[in-house]
Formats: C-alpha cells, structure tokens, sequence
C-alpha cells in the first residue's frame, strides 16, 4: 500500500479509443492495492488487475486535464483524462510502482484469498495428474520408463522431476547426453501414440560446435528410434531457422550431424526466435492501435507486422510432426535452442492434432500443465510477471492459443472448449492471480511454495465450464482422429476478439454461439420436463388400472391447474420463459461506431468545407 | 439464327475435373444450344452432368499430342478442366463453347426455353413493387402518390412504368424535372422510413452544365419533400462522387445542385469506387484468390492492394452515414451520383436494410432487390455481361451487385440472428446475376423487359427460389425479428473478407457446412420438443 499516493480521483473521463468524437465518460477513478477501478455514471465498473498492466503513459497537458494512457497485456488500452495534474502524476507513479513488481511474494497471487481452506487447495492442486496422463498415453510400457535421473534436479533444473525414457537409455547415457544439451535438456518423451507406437520426444540443442560429437547422445537418440517398433528412422525437427542454426555452431551449440546419428532424418522448419516475435507483436498492436484506420493500412500492416506468417510457420511445423506420426509411423524429436519456446509450441500443437483428448476442456488443462508448465516454459520471464529484462518477454504462450483458436475456426466441431476459454487462459497467464503460471520451472515453483501458499486456476475454470463450452462439440469422435488443418494463407484471420478484446464496438452485436449455447441447454431441459411428464403419465396409468379417475391424475401432474387443456398452457408459459429472454435482441448504437462522428457534422450550421480528423472523409457542405 | 450453325462437333469422350475435392467424372461430352453435357459413361452411374454455357466467362485450350484440355472459368469463380480425347473435337468444342457462351441476343438465351417442372409462366411476376410498395407508403403517409407519368417508358426509359412521388408535384412538373436530370430519372421515393417520418429518394445528376442552369420544377420537387416530412425537415444529398468530380460532371453537361437553389438541402459528398475500377478490383482479389501457393505475405498485400474490402467499407458507411440521417437527425435524403443507376442503387438498398426489418425478411429482401436494382434499372446485361475472369477488355462490366451481396453479407455476420435469408441466398443471387435460367435479372431496364416479353416468356427467378427443393439452404436457422436498426461497424478489423463466395471453390467446405448441419438440428430439435409437449402428455 505505500505505493498508492492517491486512493481516488473524482471527474476522471474515459476515452473510447475508436471514436473520433472524443467521446467519454465521466465517472471516477479508485486505486486499490491490487486493482484499478473506474466507476462511470451510469455505475458500470472496469477495473484493471495491476499485474495486467504492461505500460502507463502520461501524455502532455492538455485543456481538459492530464491524459493518461494504459496499455495491458490482455490487449485492453485505456484512456483516461485526469483534471489535475499532481492526480494524474501521483496515479502514473503508484501504477509504476504496483504494475512492476521485484519479488513474487508480492504478487497477486499470494495475497489472493478465495476463501477455500487448505484442503480444497490442495484438491485443486491434484487436479491434474501428470503421471496419471502418461499412464493415459500408455507409458510405462515395454519401451519406455519412468526415468528416476532428475528426481532431485540434478541432471536439468528446468525439467520436471519425473522423466519417461527409451527402457534401453541407461543412466550413464542420459547423463552423458544431458552434458551434450544446452542446459541439460537431453531427449525425453513428451508424447506416445500408442496406436502408432510412435512418441513426440523434445530437448534442448546439442552442443556440437562445429565438430563435436557425443556417444552417448548417439545413443540415446538410437534408443529413441529403436523404441518405435515399426519404424527405424526418427525425425529431427529442429524448429529454427537454419540460419540462426548455423550461426549457433560458432558459440559452440548448432544441430545435429545426420552423419554422426544413425537412422535419423534431420529437418529445419523456421521459426523465428523469441525477439522477432515480440517485435513482430508489437508492430501489429500499433498498426490495430490506429484512429481511423483504413482498410489498406490495417492489410498492409498486417503483412509487415509478419504475425500471420509466423502464426503459420508453428502450424505448419505441427502439422509436420503430426504428419510424421500418422503417415510415417515415425518418432519425432523437436528441439529450438533452449527447448521451452518453440518446442513447447510445435509439442503441445502437434499433442493436439493428433489426440482428441487434448480438445477436451479438461485435456487441455492437462497439455499446458505438461508441456508448457512442467517443461519449463519460462511463464514469469515471457509474461514479465515482475520487473526483469524486457528482452526476455515474448508472445510465445499467447501464439500457441493463437494457434489454437485457428484450429477451432478450421473444425468448430473438434474442440469442447470455445474461444472464452482460450481468452480467459490468455487472461490468467498475466493475471498472478493463480500459482500455476508463476515461476519459469517446476523447481522454482516449489522453491516458492507455490502448493501451500496460492491456488491452482484448472478447478475455477472447471467450475465455470459452462460458459467455456461449445455447442457445436460433437464428441463421438475416436481418440485419435487426427486433425489435418489446411495451412493454405488464405485459412489465417486476424483474431480480433483477442487483440481488441475490449472493444466492444468492433464486434458482432448479437453471438451465434450464445444463442446455440442457450437453445442446447434449453433443449436439454425440455427433454428432461418430457421424460418427466412421460414417467408420470405411466405412474397415472398404474393407478387408473387401479381404478382412480383421468381427470383427477392429471390434476396431480398439474396440480394448480383445473382442466388439462389450461394445465398445458400454463405449463407452456412457466416452462418457457427464457424463450423470450434468450432471444435477447441486441440493437445497436449508431453512436459507436465512427461514421456517427457525422453527427456533429450534420447538426453544423453550414461551414465552408469541413475536412474531418484523421482522413475518415471530406464534406462539402 | 441457328444453334447449329455455331455447334462445331457432335461429342467427344472427355474426362471433367471439377475441382480440387471433387471426384473426377467420365463420360461423353455433347455441346447443345445452351448447355454442355457430360454424360457419364456406363461404369458410373452418376446423374448426367450440365453447364449452362452462358455461366462460362473465359475459355482455355491446350492439346498434346492426340488429346486436348480446356480450362473453363466461370462467372461463378468456379474453376473446371476438361480432358478431351481427340485434338479436333477438343478444338471443336473450345469453339463451340466460345460462340455459344458469348451470343449478345436476348431472347434466344436460355430464360425463353427454360420451362422446368412445377412452375408455371407468369408466376411471382406478379410482384410489382412499386405498386405493392406504394401501398405501404400509402398507410404510412398521404404525402407520397403513385404517378404513372412513365407509363410508356417515354419520359425515363431507366425506371419502371409508375414511381411513388410527393402528392404536390403533378406529372407535368415530373416531365420538366425529368429532362432537368441526366437519363430522365428525377428524384423518386424508395423509402419511407415511419418512424422519424423521413424518406430516402434517388435520382441521378441534375443537368446544371457549365452554365449552371436550374430547373424550378426540379426545386419545387425537392422543396415539397421537405414539406412533405415534417415541419422543418432538412434535407441531405448523398452524392456519391467527390466534389471536385461532381464539379467537372458540368463541362459534360452534368453537375450537382446548387446551395441556393435547394434551401434547406445541404450536399455532402462520399465518392465511390464504380466502374471499372470496381471491376478491376474484382478481378485482382480473384486473381489473388486462386493461388493456395502463395505465402501469408504475399495474399495479405494482395489482399490490400484489390482494395475490395476498402470498397465494402466505403459502401458501408456511406450507406450508414444516409440511414443515420434519416433516423437521428431526421431529415430527408436523396442520393445520387451521376447516372444513378449503379452506387446510389448500392447506397439506398443498404441503408434501407440497416433501417427497415422488413427488408430483413426474406420476401421483403427479394422485394428489395426487385425494387431497388432490377426496376430501378441497374443495366444487369451490361455490367454482369462479365465476370473476374474474362480477358475481354471490360467495357461496361462492374460488380456493383456483387459489392451490394458482400455488403449485405457483412451485415449478417455482424448480425447473425437478424437477417432472415442465409449465405446461400445471397450466392445464389450472385450466380443468377450472372447467368441463370431465369428470365429476373435479363435487359437493363424495365423497357427492354418489356420489349422482349420478359415477363410472359421467361419465369421468374423468385418463384423459382421459392420452389427449391433445399430451402434450408436460403435461411437462416437463427433469424428473429429485429425491429431495430442494425448499424455495422466499419472499421477494417470488423470486415472480414467473403470466404464463402470468393474462396467457394477452392476451400474445403465441410466443416462449416456440418458445423451449420448441427445448428439446424439444434433449432429443430428445440422446435421438437416445444412441440411435441402437449402430445406427449395426451
């Protein structure tokens, strides 16, 4: 609390963002230790998680007060105009302070309190099981096994305890291999087909210089390879550009000799590092962030920011994974530099392709816990969770949903979850407000306690499933149906409820998915009052054999009712209220959207020529 | 004339490949009077296989040794290749199809031999929306009356035989402002909007010249509009050309209505892509569209530099801009740019449809159609006598229909349970405009209609949409009246590009067709069991 200097600031306007009216609301503004909170006339609150925060801007003074422009990370830009200045600079100063924090223990999520007590923390934690998952995928088995190696994270500090590896792999050469990898991060699997035989393996890249070579690295890649019965040869994906590859081999890393390695089929397929994405990022949000944006622009930015193209690099390269499994029967191993950005990606989205169950809401949970969070993806540095290195955050999380939510757009029959459950993932990877996304690896979770002292986020989304379903799921299908996205440019959309998430005024006024959503449920209750209905009727009829009169029965289905036939309406109206309300028409406001800006056009008194701001168009009056 | 003169061989074994997911299909290809036939061989027992050859909009043939391909693009964007045995018949046919595809005549094309089963001649031309829309007017307000100055075509030979104008302008002061108005067309009621009491009117552009000369009857015209509306009612000209073009209209003898001569009008101008740089648009996003190849880089700036969605945008909220007059600001609007026939035709539909939800109807929405393109003479032959494929040099050919269907699609994504027709109806539109075996969109004008017996010798697109067998495929399972307007967002990331009509051929299709198969059966099942309470508690 000592950062907040001002608790609240009254006559605060809030700018609409795509209005070129200047429209605003009035209303006023709190700061709290963890939130922002703007509360406008008509009583409609936004409030702003501090941690959301990714950078505040205090713009020059202007007649109507101090602006002050917030940009979070969930994509939300807000535009506040403080009347005083020393207000406007003392709220710029706290969120500096609050939004950057040094220490975890500061976080959100250590002081957030749920009122759930330790046991249901606990519960919440066991959720989601990752040997139970394996177990699911079919390892142990006779090829693979639990490898006890890293049980004290003395091999690879930034994997998980517990490894699955080649049954034949022995210690000495995990270990030998272990010293071959950039940070340790020798091949280990991280899925089995069990179909196929076949398994997704990941590790870091090896340290082969120009020259060097490492036997028991050899090895381990051979009894990778020799794990799958079916096929002797493995791919080795590397997902760099071989550029970047090769400029790696002069500081002593690089990629592995196809020469040196038998029976393995070496591939690039290019994905850019960390810093073109951030970048790449970057430039899109300024190109959206436009005020009267043409539609030329908007494509040409588009195209420059280069998101697209990378968006479709990471398919492709699961895809290629995917491909290798289903049509080769051939293991894979995946590899970037240091194995936690690129190949958490193409592993987790070619897991997804392949295994239906990783289109379930809870299969979901289950792929980012076990390829994301236990292997290392270093959530804390790419979220910028606390004041660190600016270079080190990266959009590398919010790609893969990305990824992701083009598939469901491809097969909006495939997944159980609907896009609000990828954006209020997205949401929470920023949030602090759960323990599962602090950190950059499993050890430094458990150094900070994170079990005891916050809670796990997977039970309240389970809870608040509903609203994360799709209507359109058709569950039948196989476990292994495999999905064969079409990469074709054409298949990849601007995703604007991600990247204008907020902006209301852009959006479809009235959800398809909504009412679907609501017409299955109501379905689903209809059925259930007829099944009802049904087993009284056969109840009736038991007793009219035991005598009694119709009439009277039906007097007891409906008992406020006298005759059957009002019986029936009644029941029409009381069991279908929501008919109307469901239904909901959403008007909207010609108000919000920019050609409105004519208004005040209209109402002037005969100007000369009105050129208006930003080019939207020209008048002549 | 005869067909036969053109029909150049009798048929040819060919193999046809109609697109990248479908089955290739074998059999004997026959060139007829309008139609290429496939019919395929015994092995298979497929249904015989037709083209209507009016729909071809470019042909390609190539032979190798004794056999030959011809790539045949159609109007629809549909792409098909042909595999003839026979380098003769191959070139035969090629020509067959070019002369055949290509005949400018009226009543010999297809609409006046097309007599299908179940429909009888003269139906659903029974529509005829002035008078039906007059009717309507006429409950809403006593201002407005029907003239039938044009009945003989004489004095707009554009615009159908009797148009709604205000009850104080006699047909002689329509005649005067009809010479005062390029191609006849005076300032005409297209809609009457009731709740604010205000109307949309079209008219092309006043003949002011370089002289500046006006025209009192046209004034007095406009004049009684505004008295008309409500006490104090303003009005706005949409004039869909920039200023600078509206000035240089004069030196041709056009122009634009002076301030002072129209008190209590004021002009704003919106200019519109028309013409053929709409058309040049439309061939560039379909060049684009046909290359699955090219990387995300080069369809993005390809995307940009067809400028298509820009064209949707300013069509948009043009139209936006004149249904916001008319119902925030509640004046009175008439639109025009020069000949009025093309982009004012653009803008008054769409603002009727953001305005008005009984144009949101299916039958109110191909009454619309009817009403404000095919009477209101938008020259269908002329600029859909092409489409994006065609490597004749573009003369009269523009998309502005086509710009019209996409902008109306965009209102239905933006606002999905409001329109009660479906993607499938707007295609279809866009293929009939283009080529069809109904007579609905033949000629330019209701005069040529007329002179060709239209009417009595052709049947009717919408009572041929309305005896299809797939309704489903017109509607939308999710519609609900909206008695509000509905006011898109324009913004370039609201606008997404029509993948359903642009990339219909080559994207798979399936998953949203089964995903659309689910929501009917969601929305039938709950008709179902609403339905079926009351029997089963009988």
């Amino acid at each position: 609390m000592e950062h907040i200097r001002t608790t609240k600031v009254e006559q605060v306007k809030l700018l609409d963002r795509f209005s070129t009216g200047n429209k605003s609301l009035t209303g006023t503004l709190y700061l709290t230790a963890t939130h922002l909170l703007f509360i406008d006339s008509h009583q409609k609150e936004t409030w702003i998680l501090h941690h959301h925060i990714a950078s505040v801007e205090k713009l020059a003074l202007t007649t109507s007060g101090c602006p002050l422009v917030i940009q979070c990370k969930n994509f939300r830009i807000v535009h506040f105009i403080v009347p005083r200045e020393r207000d406007c600079h003392d709220i710029y100063n706290s969120l500096l302070q609050l939004s950057k924090q040094a220490k975890y223990e500061d976080l959100y999520a250590f002081s957030y309190n749920p009122k759930q007590n330790d046991s249901e923390r606990l519960q919440g934690w066991q959720l989601i099981d990752l040997a139970e998952e394996y177990k699911r995928m079919g390892v142990p088995n006779s090829h693979w096994q639990l490898s006890d190696a890293n049980r004290e994270y003395k091999i690879c500090e930034t994997y998980p305890r517990e490894l699955y590896v080649p049954r034949i792999a022995s210690k000495p050469i995990i270990v030998g291999s272990s010293k071959f990898r950039s940070k340790g991060r020798f091949p280990v699997l991280c899925y089995y087909h069990e179909e196929k035989e076949a398994a997704i393996c990941r590790c870091s890249q090896p340290l082969s210089g120009f020259s060097a070579r490492c036997l028991e690295d050899e090895h381990l890649l051979q009894a990778i390879s020799k794990a799958n019965p079916v096929n002797r040869y493995m791919y080795v994906v590397d997902t760099r550009p071989k550029l970047n590859a090769m400029a790696n081999r002069a500081a002593g890393k690089g990629y592995e000799n196809e020469d040196n390695y038998s029976n393995i089929r070496f591939q690039f397929v290019g994905i850019e590092n960390i810093h073109v994405m951030r970048s790449s990022l970057q430039k899109l949000l300024e190109v959206n962030g436009t005020r009267g944006l043409s539609v030329n622009d908007f494509y040409s930015g588009l195209e420059s920011s280069g998101w697209l193209r990378h968006i479709k690099a990471v398919m492709d390269a699961a895809i290629f994974l995917a491909k290798a499994i289903m049509v080769e029967n051939a293991s894979v191993l995946v590899h970037c530099s240091d194995g936690w950005d690129r190949t958490s990606q193409v592993c987790s989205l070619g897991s997804l392709l392949l295994d239906s169950y990783y289109r379930t809401i809870k299969g979901f949970m289950v792929l980012i816990e076990k390829d994301w969070i236990s292997f290392g993806h270093k959530f804390s540095e790419r979220c910028g969770h606390l004041d660190g290195d600016p270079k080190e955050v990266s959009p590398v999380f919010t790609q893969f949903l990305e990824c992701v939510w083009h598939l469901t757009e491809q097969f909006p029959q495939a997944f159980e979850f609907n896009e609000a459950f990828l954006l209020q993932i997205h949401e929470h990877i920023h949030s602090c407000q759960f323990g599962n996304f602090l950190g950059n690896c499993q050890k430094e979770r458990e150094d900070l306690k994170l079990k005891e002292k916050t809670y796990s986020l997977w039970p309240f989304l389970l809870d608040d499933q509903k609203k994360f379903l799709n209507p359109l799921y058709s569950s039948k299908s196989q476990r292994f149906t495999v999905l064969e996205p079409n990469t074709v440019s054409f298949n990849f959309k601007f995703w604007r409820n991600m990247y204008h998430q907020f902006d209301r005024t852009l959006h479809p006024r009235q959800s398809i998915f909504n009412i679907i959503m609501n017409m299955n449920e109501q379905n689903k209750q209809l059925e259930k009052d007829i099944q009802d209905l049904e087993s009284k009727i056969k109840q009736c009829k038991n007793k009219q054999s035991d005598g009694v009169l119709t009439k009277e029965l039906l007097h007891s289905v409906h008992p406020e009712s006298p005759i059957l036939k009002t019986s029936l309406c009644l029941k029409e109206q009381t069991l279908l209220p929501v008919n109307d309300a469901l239904r909901t028409i959403e008007g909207s406001n010609p108000a919000d959207n920019r050609y409105s800006d004519y208004t005040e056009e209209f109402s002037k008194s005969e100007p000369g020529v009105v050129s208006l701001e930003y080019g939207v168009a020209r008048m002549t009056c | 004339m005869e067909f036969s003169e053109l029909i150049r061989t009798g048929r040819a074994q060919a193999e046809l490949l109609p697109g990248p997911e479908e089955p290739p299909l074998r059999g004997t290809l026959c060139v007829t009077g309008h139609h290429l036939l496939l019919s395929p061989g015994p092995p298979s027992t497929a249904d015989l296989w037709l083209l209507l050859l009016r729909s071809v909009d470019s042909i390609e043939k190539r032979v190798a040794g004794d056999s030959g391909t011809i790539t045949l693009r159609c109007k629809d964007l549909r792409v098909l290749q042909l595999d003839i045995e026979g380098v003769e018949a191959t070139l035969d046919i090629a020509r067959s199809i070019e002369a055949l595809s290509s005949l400018e005549s009226v009543i010999t094309s297809f609409p006046f031999f097309y007599r299908p089963k179940g429909l009888r001649l003269g139906d659903a031309w029974h529509f005829h929306p002035p008078e039906c829309y007059y009717k309507r007017v006429a409950r809403e307000t006593n201002a407005w009356r029907l003239s039938e100055v044009n009945q003989d075509f004489s004095l707009c030979p554009s615009y159908p035989r009797a148009v709604i104008v205000p009850r104080a302008v006699d047909d002689d002061a329509l005649a005067r402002s009809a010479r005062f108005r390029q191609g006849g067309r005076f300032p005409v009621l297209c809609y009457h909007h009731a709740p604010s009491g205000t109307v949309l009117l079209r008219s092309s552009q006043p003949l002011t010249g370089p002289q500046k000369r006006r025209c009192a009857e046209d004034e007095d015209l406009l004049r009684a509009v505004l008295a008309g509306a409500h006490p104090g009612a303003r009005g706005f000209i949409v004039d869909t050309r920039s200023a600078q073009a509206a000035k240089q209209a004069r030196m041709t003898g056009g122009g634009t209505e002076a301030k002072a001569a129209y008190p209590g009008w004021k002009r704003l101008h919106r200019p519109l892509e028309r013409g053929r740089a709409l058309q040049e648009s439309f061939v560039r996003l379909v060049e684009a569209c046909g290359d699955p190849e090219q990387s995300m880089d080069r369809w993005l700036s390809r995307l940009e530099g067809c400028r298509w969605l820009a064209h949707v945008k300013e069509a948009l909220s043009t139209a936006c801009l004149a249904a916001q007059g008319m119902e925030r600001e509640g004046a009175c609007i008439l639109v025009h740019g020069a000949e009025g026939r093309d982009s004012t035709l653009l803008v008054t539909s769409l603002a009727q449809l953001i305005l008005d939800p009984l144009s949101r109807t299916i039958t109110g929405f191909q009454e619309l159609v009817e009403r404000e393109w095919i009477q209101a003479g938008h020259p269908f032959q002329l600029r859909c006598a092409h489409s994006a494929f065609s490597h004749a040099r573009p003369k009269h050919e523009a998309p502005t229909f086509l710009l019209f269907l996409d902008c109306v699609w965009q209102l239905g994504r933006q606002f999905p349970l409001s329109l009660e027709f479906g993607e499938g109806l707007l295609l279809a539109l866009f293929e009939h405009a283009y080529a069809s075996p109904f007579g609905t969109f033949l000629c330019n004008s209701e005069k040529e209609r007329c002179l060709c017996e239209v009417r009595t010798r052709t049947h009717s697109l919408w009572s041929g949409l309305n005896h299809l067998k797939e309704q489903r495929k017109l509607r939308n399972p999710l519609y609900v009246l909206n008695p509000l307007a509905i006011w898109p967002s324009v913004e370039p990331q609201s606008l997404r590009l029509w993948q359903g009509l642009f990339l219909r051929w080559t994207r798979p299709p399936e998953s949203s067709e089964v995903a659309w198969e689910k929501v009917w059966q969601i929305v039938t099942e709950r008709e179902k069991t609403e339905g079926s309470q009351p029997t089963a508690s009988t």
